[in-house]
């Protein structure tokens, strides 16, 4: 994005520009929106958390006196009879990554004012969060079938169990959070709220297409971090 | 400073002679300022009373109703700390306690003084109302967020609260709620008192996050014309590092509670290993217990400089206004907080050293540990030389200030000791750890609200506290404390153990019995000095002496607002546009020994003024 335009400042490239918009007065990150700032400072906060979590299964992997089940045979999805390791995960990850993409044309979309376009691919990526959801569910499920509990796995260690519901549990809570804005934005989107500048039912802050960025923001740390989990909990 | 002058002159020849304004290019005008790069902030002003003192969406009334509902919370610890200083010192008064009752006190205790209270006073109380203020802005930047922040944090209190109502009480686990001890039957409150522990803390957390983003972005996208990070008063660079520290500290905290929770509901084993339980074994194995206490120690140190670093800011203020000084070494103290909330994320395992960690990482920690004291040491040597020869009006905010300083070295050379593997060892289960955080991220602290309450009550309420009331409240915390915490010390050398609920027949009852009396009457006597406050305040804004407009003859913009106390979007029409640090005090050849943020340039320029 190039920079925006701002009276009486004169923007300077690289590692000088850096330090002398932080000497500056009045913000640190030029032109940048307060809402885009604070979602930013959240997500590292957010990221802390998830780190923790990440750290804890590796703490909680590395010392467990009993073995921890074979990935590749608990995830597998048996098709006409042939276990296909990581077939469903694949699935999932490419729908996530996917609604990444039409978050980013909503994004598009949204700032050239396009209302319908950036309407539907909100939409669009709602229902991509939806259907990774929906799948998350149907792996849960079929783990439970199987007799893996939060406090049991008949595979190995007990913490394969426990680690991966609380994991993959508080990753799917992020995700359905998002669906559930994803689908007011959509609303408000449709509605021209945000074309409208109409203020927000609760914060009665005047709209504008820039909430949709910081939603999407949201929407791709989320995926960022699936990668993360997919890679600690399917490939280890 | 006499080069500076000379510019100063220079360019005020020059400035008289060229035009002034003219567009955006360089200008030569000495007082110009560059527009303001963002428009006007909405704000939602309430009309009723709900929405103008209940469900308030602005932050110095936030401000307040965080101060009030964390000063109710202290006092409830401030009684349970009662409570356990009676049975310690005088236990056959105390029949009605029982040794549960005991861990769930300084459970309680612990946890309420060090979260619920310290941190939300700090955080909650001082940043919500000082924040907008000194970097002039209208309010925060999310109002409603910073609403919700509030309420979330009434709610956790409220959790926290329930949990005396209970069965079995609230958790007696310690204040570390270190497991599997804290949710293993036979520690008082290992049913729902933990779990309600762990709630609250999640809630205090989630509205505590609402809370950092909101002065993290105030701080850094809303300040005012003219404010540089570096005109900043130290109080914002204090509140600010530390939020950082929390936004990036309290994440292990949740998950660390999360975990403790579901290994409580659920049976899962994340901190339980194998256990046998009254001869039976439990269903639990293969967890980790240390796991537990990083998680709760990388949160739990930041904590203590989450405590500590508002402190320091809030301290260099005071003693700058009351000793009519400019704060010695400006931007030494501002890195000295920024490395010391920097180094804060790696030191965590001092607190674990009888673990059985392996010692090299002990050797790691302790030498971190001891880095620290360099930055912090710096500041107390910069208080000092800011008090040398200033012109120091010896009211009650500078005797709380001077105890602080007192206090806090006292506190931070135990900490030197502690910090030592080799020394920490032989006292990590005594009283003199009790005495070393006490002094120093208790009563020091302490020391820092208190004086703040001082200082800053003028601006809240538009009147003066008594002075004569705020001294005996002082000399009676000051030497009250001191009698309190320096035998403890001795205690701890002579090997009494803390955390025991009585010392039996232990060799050292003797020299140990008639001390803890003493300590115990100590106590009494500071917890009920604090109501003299209290008292202070309700006379105060009933026949309070009004202050009028900046008393103290400050600097910094929160004492230059158009009206005091100031109203809702502080400024009235036009925002300050800031020229100067907050801290030119004495300066020589200016009219008045105090020179404002506000003041421009052109109306000092035959002084000799720092440049900044």
């Amino acid at each position: 994005m190039s920079n925006p335009k701002i009276e009486g400042y004169e923007f300077k490239p690289g590692f000088k520009g850096m330090s002398e918009d932080t000497g500056s007065d009045q913000t640190m990150f030029k032109g940048v929106h307060w809402g885009k700032a604070m979602m930013w400072i959240f997500l590292l906060s957010d990221t802390f958390i998830f780190s923790c979590f990440l750290i804890s299964y590796m703490k909680g992997r590395g010392s467990t006196p009993v073995d921890w089940p074979n990935p590749s045979e608990v995830f597998a999805l048996h098709v006409g009879g042939v276990p296909v390791p990581l077939l469903l995960i694949a699935i999932m990850t490419f729908v996530l990554i996917t609604s990444s993409g039409t978050m980013a044309l909503a994004v598009k979309y949204g700032y050239e004012k396009n209302r319908k376009m950036c309407g539907w691919l909100i939409l669009a990526t709602a229902v991509g969060g939806l259907t990774f959801v929906g799948m998350q569910a149907f792996e849960w499920s079929k783990l439970i079938h199987e007799g893996v509990r939060p406090w049991e796995n008949p595979f190995g260690a007990k913490q394969f169990g426990s680690f991966f519901f609380m994991i993959t549990g508080f990753h799917g809570t992020h995700v359905s959070i998002g669906v559930i804005f994803l689908s007011i934005y959509a609303y408000k989107t449709f509605a021209g709220h945000y074309d409208e500048r109409k203020r927000g039912w609760f914060t009665s802050i005047k709209g504008d297409y820039v909430e949709i960025e910081i939603l999407g923001l949201y929407w791709h740390f989320v995926d960022l971090v699936w990668v993360f989990i997919f890679a600690f909990f399917y490939l280890w | 400073m006499s080069e500076d002058y000379k510019d100063n002159i220079e360019i005020q020849t020059q400035s008289s002679e060229s035009i002034s304004g003219g567009g955006s290019g360089a200008t030569t005008d000495i007082d110009y300022v560059r527009p303001a790069e963002v428009g006007e902030q909405d704000l939602y002003h309430g009309h009723s009373f709900i929405t103008k003192w209940i469900f308030c969406q602005d932050a110095k009334v936030i401000g307040v109703q965080y101060f009030l509902l964390a000063t109710f919370t202290g006092i409830i610890g401030l009684i349970l700390s009662w409570l356990m200083r009676l049975q310690l010192g005088f236990p056959e008064l105390a029949g009605f306690m029982t040794a549960e009752h005991y861990y769930q006190f300084v459970t309680m205790h612990g946890m309420i003084m060090v979260v619920y209270f310290l941190t939300a006073l700090f955080l909650g109380g001082f940043g919500n109302f000082l924040i907008p203020l000194m970097v002039g802005a209208r309010d925060m930047v999310f109002p409603y967020l910073n609403m919700i922040s509030f309420w979330m944090f009434f709610i956790a209190v409220g959790v926290l609260l329930a949990s005396f109502f209970v069965p079995g009480g609230p958790t007696g686990a310690g204040w570390t709620l270190y497991p599997p001890q804290a949710i293993k039957e036979g520690t008082p409150g290992s049913g729902y008192g933990i779990l309600l522990m762990c709630i609250s803390l999640v809630l205090f957390v989630a509205g505590f996050t609402m809370g950092g983003l909101n002065y993290l972005i105030t701080v850094l996208q809303a300040r005012t014309r003219g404010m540089t990070l570096m005109r900043m008063p130290l109080t914002v660079w204090g509140i600010f590092t530390a939020t950082i520290l929390a936004m990036l500290a309290f994440p292990a905290l949740l998950v660390g509670g999360l975990m403790l929770s579901l290994d409580k509901i659920l049976g899962t084993s994340f901190f339980m290993p194998t256990i046998l339980q009254a001869g039976e074994v439990l269903d639990y194995g293969g967890g980790s217990p240390i796991l537990f206490q990083h998680l709760f120690w990388f949160f739990g140190h930041p904590e203590v400089y989450i405590v500590a670093l508002p402190a320091f800011g809030i301290i260099s203020d005071l003693i700058s206004v009351h000793a009519r000084k400019n704060i010695f070494g400006y931007r030494m103290m501002v890195w000295a907080i920024v490395a010391i909330g920097g180094l804060s994320f790696f030191v965590w395992a001092h607190h674990m050293y009888v673990s059985g960690m392996n010692p090299w990482f002990g050797f790691f920690f302790a030498t971190t540990t001891l880095i620290i004291a360099v930055p912090t040491a710096m500041k107390v040597y910069n208080w000092i030389l800011t008090l040398w020869r200033g012109n120091i009006r010896l009211n009650v905010v500078m005797l709380w200030c001077l105890g602080f300083i007192v206090t806090f070295v006292n506190g931070g050379i135990t900490g030197i000791f502690l910090g030592n593997v080799t020394v920490d060892v032989p006292l990590s289960d005594t009283y003199f750890v009790i005495a070393h955080f006490h002094m120093v991220m208790g009563i020091a602290p302490l020391m820092v609200i208190m004086g703040a309450v001082y200082h800053w009550f003028p601006l809240v309420s538009g009147r003066f506290l008594d002075e004569r009331l705020g001294k005996w409240h002082f000399w009676a915390t000051f030497l009250g404390a001191y009698s309190i915490y320096f035998p403890m010390h001795y205690l701890g050398f002579i090997g009494v153990p803390r955390r025991y609920f009585e010392m039996y027949d232990s060799p050292y009852v003797t020299s140990a019995v008639g001390m803890n009396e003493f300590i115990s009457m100590a106590a009494f006597l500071v917890g009920a000095a604090q109501f003299i406050l209290i008292y202070n305040i309700i006379k105060t804004l009933k026949v309070g002496k009004p202050a009028g407009h900046n008393p103290w003859k400050a600097n910094s913009l929160e004492w230059l607002t158009p009206s005091v106390p100031p109203e809702h979007g502080n400024w009235g029409d036009r925002l300050p546009v800031v020229h100067r640090w907050p801290y030119d005090y004495s300066v020589p050849g200016a009219k008045e020994d105090f020179i404002t943020q506000t003041t421009p340039p052109s109306e000092v320029a035959n002084t000799e003024v720092e440049k900044t």
